[in-house]
């Protein structure tokens, strides 16, 4: 029962976060939202009983990817987000497609409330040696080729913000 | 189970393509900041064969299977999809290495990232498992992001790497957001274990929600119509090479996404998703057809040309069963000769800080460069589906499915856009050929390595187009893998 509350509670408060994201006009707002928005789901996750995934959350996302937001928000000294023609003709066709999404969406989870592989509030309570285990065999290749990936970003980074001789 | 050792050969490809592009990586530093990097690209070639002969390895030999616990399978599909990207990946290197020199870009990496980029590509085609082949996409679409950013000096070349970046990354949080919705349905993510969930159990409305979102990531990283808007705009500030390799490998390894996805696990809703692919092949084809005749810009021409031949490969999808899947599947190979070729022309053509992409600047080059206008007209008549060309067989094999299967309609209007897409890659040759050229337009020999580049991939457009039968035959191959 408390579950279900603290459930409901962080998820409000994530959905608030999420949308104050949207509609803050500094950036510096905006990051600050996310980070609300990252925490309560950290929560959620706890709530879930997925501890290890709720201290990563906090520790990589709330942690160290928010503060490199803030630190480039900084560094280009972003001001206040400027409105053109462009983004109220998106403001026009973007709302209503995101609000027809957001419709399909709840309908097709309100349809399934009863689905083979739910989890129940709780109901996920692994020790994180079952995390290490699906990571380093069942999702060992996967894992790996992780780091192709981490490698492509950082030489884009690399050659993108190179000064040209 | 395989032993250690037979595991590593089924990720063999990638293993040395991630190699070379490691020593790429490391090797760049150490070569003076204004030396030439036409030695790291010639290294990148070697990897691309050294590759390839991998992949010839696994083609005789018995690998055949899945490793890794079931996250990658060797079999003829997943070769036959790392030979033609890997090709592609060598052919947009030869054709890069001048074009580099003539911009004046020195950066090794360049050619790190496509080898790496080829990586994601070849995984895509042997992944057995979404997490799996959503790192592969993401893999493919990040070192292209980066890649059409590389004309620094250009801000159409930012515009472009920004565009598909943004673009691209919402696109493949579709993706994601269906694979979280099929593993909530089925309880799993494997391809195999999702069809098999959904041929046993009763088939929740989550399924279609989550096949829907996945369908327009795939969409877009294809781009069929309605998620084709970033294509022209892209296409036109990235530079020629890395458009020739973007517009030909990372979609040939999404199509080969969309084939194990539809086909692998969603092959009991078929039903379903059918008129789904029916509508985006139609619209793909028109908008992409009428979309070229209105550009005078040949980069731009060419990305509305890629969007209507997304479009006739969509037909084959709606056709199904394995005649259907094994024509897709030779339309990628097929497109990718031709296409790589055909912008290995631009690539040489454009010059420096690519100056000459209108239609225009063509004229007279029939006189001026007999060569160079004769392999560009092969690639431009393989486009249309001349015969003798590979692009006749590609689109006679498309077609003949779709009837098979009774897509009358479809058959017409595909029919009906090829005659339109006719005129415009028509108008090309005339403007070579019939229009009295500008001198002003200065025209450099062309180097080995391009010449190279452009032998191989017409070399290919004229052998599928006279002898079809070995590709189409291993292609068939594939499909019957695909679909055990």
């Amino acid at each position: 029962m408390i579950h279900q509350a603290l459930f409901f509670i962080f998820a409000a408060i994530c959905v608030a976060g999420a949308l104050n994201l949207l509609l803050q006009k500094h950036p510096i707002s905006s990051a600050l939202s996310l980070i609300v928005v990252m925490g309560s789901l950290a929560l959620l996750y706890l709530l879930l009983g997925a501890q290890f995934v709720a201290a990563i959350q906090i520790i990589v996302y709330a942690g160290a990817i928010m503060v490199l937001f803030v630190f480039v928000i900084m560094l280009l000294n972003a001001g206040i987000e400027e409105h053109t023609e462009g983004s109220r003709i998106a403001v026009y066709f973007g709302v209503p497609a995101v609000a027809a999404l957001v419709g399909m969406v709840l309908y097709v989870l309100l349809k399934t409330s009863h689905i083979e592989y739910q989890v129940q509030l709780g109901g996920f309570v692994k020790p994180t040696r079952d995390v290490a285990m699906l990571l380093f065999r069942e999702y060992l290749l996967p894992f790996e080729v992780t780091s192709v990936l981490i490698l492509i970003a950082i030489m884009g980074a690399v050659v993108l913000a190179r000064r040209e001789p | 189970m395989m032993t250690n050792e037979l595991q590593y050969l089924s990720i063999l490809p990638e293993l040395i393509l991630t190699i070379f592009g490691m020593l790429i990586m490391v090797l760049d530093p150490l070569m003076a900041d204004r030396a030439s990097r036409k030695p790291m690209g010639w290294l990148a070639f070697v990897g691309t064969l050294a590759a390839l002969g991998a992949t010839f390895y696994q083609g005789t030999h018995p690998v055949a299977g899945t490793a890794f616990f079931g996250m990658v399978r060797t079999d003829a599909f997943s070769i036959f999809f790392h030979v033609v990207v890997i090709v592609i990946a060598a052919l947009a290197i030869l054709s890069s290495l001048d074009y580099l020199e003539t911009q004046g870009i020195r950066s090794g990496e360049y050619y790190g990232l496509i080898l790496l980029g080829t990586v994601g590509m070849g995984l895509l085609s042997s992944a057995m498992e979404l997490v799996m082949l959503f790192i592969a996409l993401e893999i493919s679409s990040i070192s292209t992001y980066i890649l059409a950013g590389y004309r620094r000096r250009v801000a159409a070349s930012a515009e472009s790497s920004i565009k598909y970046f943004l673009l691209g990354s919402f696109a493949t949080a579709f993706f994601l957001y269906g694979v979280a919705l099929i593993y909530g349905a089925t309880g799993s993510t494997n391809i195999t274990a999702i069809s098999q969930a959904l041929h046993n159990n009763h088939i929740s409305s989550l399924t279609y929600l989550a096949l829907v979102l996945m369908f327009v990531g795939m969409g877009f990283k294809v781009a069929v119509t309605p998620f084709h808007v970033w294509t022209p705009d892209v296409y036109e500030g990235a530079p020629a090479p890395v458009v020739a390799l973007m517009s030909t490998g990372p979609k040939a390894a999404a199509f080969a996404l969309m084939l194990r996805v539809l086909f692998g696990s969603f092959g009991e809703l078929s039903q379903w998703w059918l008129p789904l692919i029916w509508i985006s092949a139609a619209l793909s084809m028109t908008i992409g057809n009428v979309g070229a005749l209105l550009q005078n810009n040949v980069k731009r021409m060419l990305a509305y040309s890629s969007i209507a031949h997304a479009g006739y490969l969509l037909v084959a999808f709606a056709a199904g069963q394995d005649m259907g899947i094994a024509a897709a599947i030779f339309y990628t190979a097929t497109y990718a000769a031709m296409n790589v070729g055909a912008f290995a022309v631009v690539s040489h053509f454009a010059s420096r800080g690519e100056r000459y992409v209108s239609i225009d600047d063509y004229a007279g080059l029939g006189r001026r460069s007999p060569v160079l206008a004769i392999t560009l007209t092969i690639f431009m008549l393989s486009l249309i589906g001349i015969p003798l060309t590979g692009g006749f067989f590609a689109k006679f094999y498309v077609f003949s499915a779709a009837l098979k299967s009774n897509l009358v309609w479809l058959t017409i209007i595909g029919l009906v856009n090829s005659a339109i897409a006719a005129y415009y890659y028509l108008r090309l040759i005339v403007v070579m050929y019939m229009k009295e050229g500008d001198d002003s337009v200065t025209l450099v020999p062309v180097p080995v390595a391009t010449a190279a580049a452009l032998l191989i991939a017409a070399g290919l457009t004229i052998y599928l187009g006279v002898m079809p039968g070995g590709v189409l035959g291993y292609a068939l191959l594939g499909a019957q893998d695909l679909m055990r």
